[in-house]
Order: C-alpha cells, then structure tokens, then sequence
C-alpha cells in the first residue's frame, strides 16, 4: 500500500509532522520502518523525514559525547573519539546496515535487536526528544520504559559521559553466527572505580526482557567492592534476577536465564 | 496517490522516473529501471542479495526508500563490466567457482567492491567482515573469500 512521505529540512517541522499523525512513523536510515513497509505494516500511512543536519552532528568535550539520531554505526567506527563505543557498533549487522542503522533508530529496534542501546544504557546516556509539547533530556531507562508511547516523538540526539578508562567500559554480543547475527544476549557494563572499589556499577542486558534492562542485583553486588574473583562471583550469581527473556529461534528463555551469570562473569572477569 | 519525481545517476547514467510513496530502491531499479541484477532476498535487511552502492557506500536496496536516492550516484552489478569485459571481481568469482546458483553473486560482488574501492589489498578477516551482511546457502563462502582475495591481488599485480 503506498504510503505518503513527507520530508523536511528542519526537525522541529518534521517532529510536529510526527506528533501530529498517530499513523506517522519516522524513517531514520531505513532498517526498521522499510523493513516494516516490505512485510505489508497497514498501521504506517505516513513516513516521515528530517534532512536536518542537527541530526547527524557529533559533538566531542572531554569528558561528555552528544550523538545525533540519524549518525549512522559506520560514522560511529570512524570517529576515534567514540573508540569506547566501536565494540558496540561493530557488532551490528554487515557493512550495510552499518552504513544505514542509527543511533536513534536503534532505541527502537525490538529484541532481538538493539545492542548500542544495551551500551547506552550501562553509560545511563541522556535521550533527548521532541514531541509535541516540546523538547526534552530524559535518562535512557525512563525512554525504554516509556518506549511504546514513544513512536509520535522524535529523537534528536543522545549524550553520555565518556568512561573514564578503556577498562571501566565493557561489552560483549553472544551471537550464533560470526562476525554478524542476532543478540542470544547482549551485555555491557560500566564499572566506575575509586580507590580500587567499584562506585555505581551500572550493567544493562539485551534480549532478557521486552527492552534493554539493567541487572540492578550484579549492580548491588558489585558496590563498594574490588572486582575480585568473589565479587565477580556474586554478580554473576544473580545475574537472571528480574529478567524475562522469551524463546525465539537464537535461544529459548531458559537457555537464556541459565547462560546469563556465565557471560556475566566472563565480561566482567575480562574473559575472551 | 501522488507519485513522487526522482532522478538520480544509475550506474554512470542519469535516470528520472516516477515513484509511489514508500517504495524501495529495489523495486525501483528492478520495475521501473529495468536494472534485474540487484535481487530481491528477504526484504528485511538479513541476507545482502539487494546490495548496491550508493555514492559508494554499500546500502541495502530494500531497506532504502527510493526516493532518498534523488540527486545521488547509484551503481549495481550492472554496471560492474565494461562492455564485453568482466570486472577483475567477476572474473575471480568465475575462476573460483565462487557462485553456484547465483542468486547472492550480485550483492557479493558490490560487497566486495565496496570493500576494494576503499582497500584494495584487504586481509582475509577483512574480506570475512566485508561480505558478513551477505547470506550464501551453497558455496559455504570459502570460495567467494578467495575469490575477492585473488582479484585484490590480480588488480595490484595489474596496476
């Protein structure tokens, strides 16, 4: 069925567009919404667009990063500032969805799908949106919790704090396929440290749960803690705590439950 | 339903043509243009058979929506052999026997370029990276990798 698109040059028009339309979907690089249109979406009659190059600036201080929505994966892997977010985005389908997929876009992509957002939400990155009573910073998890009502929004950018070392910041993708393949679970972990303790230990899981989740109980396990052997023990040991993952054709939940405190341990313990 | 004016470059060639809203690039070039090289796999991003490149970037044609390509450079298989001469990469592919049934030599084959284009002597991991976003259900890919590998070789021994 054809759909009418709307295109325009400045994001405040094409947000009002958006908001104003409850059939309105937003295409960014084109991997969810196209997709959706291929398979016959009757739900979508009016695909809307953003030309706006706000959308697509990266800006870099020291210690904060602010990434526009419509920055693609492959420009991610090739700012060297972002270093810390190429695992993330390197682990994301081949080279032409890397070229296409964006960071905002991925804040929408349903499990299994949507490893960055996994890496946004261990950084606890702000999202910030339009809709239609204005603009808006939200944290992440308030965004993925709300993420159903969130489609008639539009999501101009994201900023995180840089982690303070290479080490502080880890991911890891367990996938069926190699190098590219849908998540059996995503983890990322940002381990702040002071004076060799772990201070706010933020661990978020992909594909354990309708959105991306934080293990709030590894979290608390960590806390004040070195990351020793049985600090990294008890994480692991209630790694499944509050998840809720389904069976699909990469996992069933089960194997996904049992498997969790593993990879848990093995991220963690900085384990190939 | 209003069609949309598009015009673009098509493999060095400049094209105009009407489109319905939300339709994909794929459909474009394969029924309006008449270009049947790019294939049509799965339509959801998974298997690459629709590759083409666009302003030399390697995009996924039924995941672009036909009328963002307005104004920019499209180049698919067709446009790899110059007159009656195969593209070093097809020439390998055939040497390699690096296609069985075809059906994903085209997005292969633009993989590939895409990845030569930028590095033309790619290590084997880079070549297994490359063609990562395209499926192959008979040669087992060993033989495409050797493929693309020999043509970056045969074109550095060339140049």
């Amino acid at each position: 069925m054809p759909v009418t698109v709307k295109t325009f040059a400045n994001f405040g028009e094409a947000a009002s567009a958006l908001s104003s339309d409850r059939s309105a979907r937003y295409l960014g690089g084109g991997t969810l919404v196209m997709r959706a249109l291929n398979e016959g979406d009757v739900s979508i009659s009016t695909v809307v667009r953003a030309t706006d190059r706000a959308l697509t600036r990266i800006d870099v201080a020291s210690s904060r990063v602010t990434i526009g929505a419509g920055v693609t994966f492959a420009r991610i892997l090739a700012e060297r500032e972002l270093a810390f977010l190429h695992a993330p985005a390197r682990s994301i389908g081949g080279p032409a969805v890397r070229n296409m997929g964006t960071v905002g876009g991925n804040l929408f992509a349903p499990s299994p799908y949507g490893d960055f957002t996994v890496a946004l939400l261990a950084l606890d990155a702000t999202v910030s949106v339009q809709g239609g009573l204005g603009a808006r910073d939200m944290p992440i998890e308030e965004f993925l919790q709300s993420r159903e009502r969130q489609s008639g929004a539009l999501v101009l950018a994201i900023a995180c704090q840089r982690p303070a070392s290479a080490d502080a910041f880890r991911y890891r993708k367990i996938a069926r396929i190699k190098p590219k393949g849908g998540s059996v679970i995503t983890l990322a972990a940002h381990l702040p440290s002071s004076g060799g303790r772990i201070s706010g230990a933020r661990i978020a899981l992909g594909s354990m749960a309708a959105t991306q989740i934080r293990a709030r109980a590894a979290e608390r396990a960590l806390e004040g803690r070195s990351l020793d052997d049985a600090a990294i023990n008890a994480a692991a040991a209630v790694a499944a705590e509050g998840v809720s993952p389904t069976d699909n054709a990469l996992g069933s939940a089960w194997y996904r439950r049992e498997i969790v405190g593993v990879h848990l341990r093995r991220l963690l313990s900085g384990l190939e | 339903m209003t069609k949309t004016a598009l015009q673009f470059r098509h493999n060095g060639r400049d094209v105009a043509l009407f489109v319905d809203g939300g339709v994909n690039l794929l459909v474009a070039l394969r029924e309006s243009i008449g270009d049947m090289t790019p294939k049509f796999g799965c339509g959801q991003g998974g298997c690459g058979a629709c590759s083409v490149l666009i302003d030399g970037e390697l995009h996924l044609s039924c995941l672009t929506l036909a009328e963002t390509v307005n104004g920019r450079a499209v180049e698919t298989l067709d446009g790899l052999k110059d007159g009656p001469n195969l593209h070093p990469l097809q020439r390998a592919f055939m040497e390699q026997f690096a296609a069985q049934c075809g059906y994903c030599t085209p997005g292969m084959l633009m993989a590939a370029k895409a990845l030569l284009d930028r590095n033309p002597s790619p290590s084997r991991a880079e070549v297994i990276e490359a063609i990562s976003g395209n499926i192959c259900r008979c040669t087992g890919y060993e033989p495409i990798i050797n493929a693309v590998l020999a043509a970056a070789s045969g074109g550095r021994a060339r140049a």
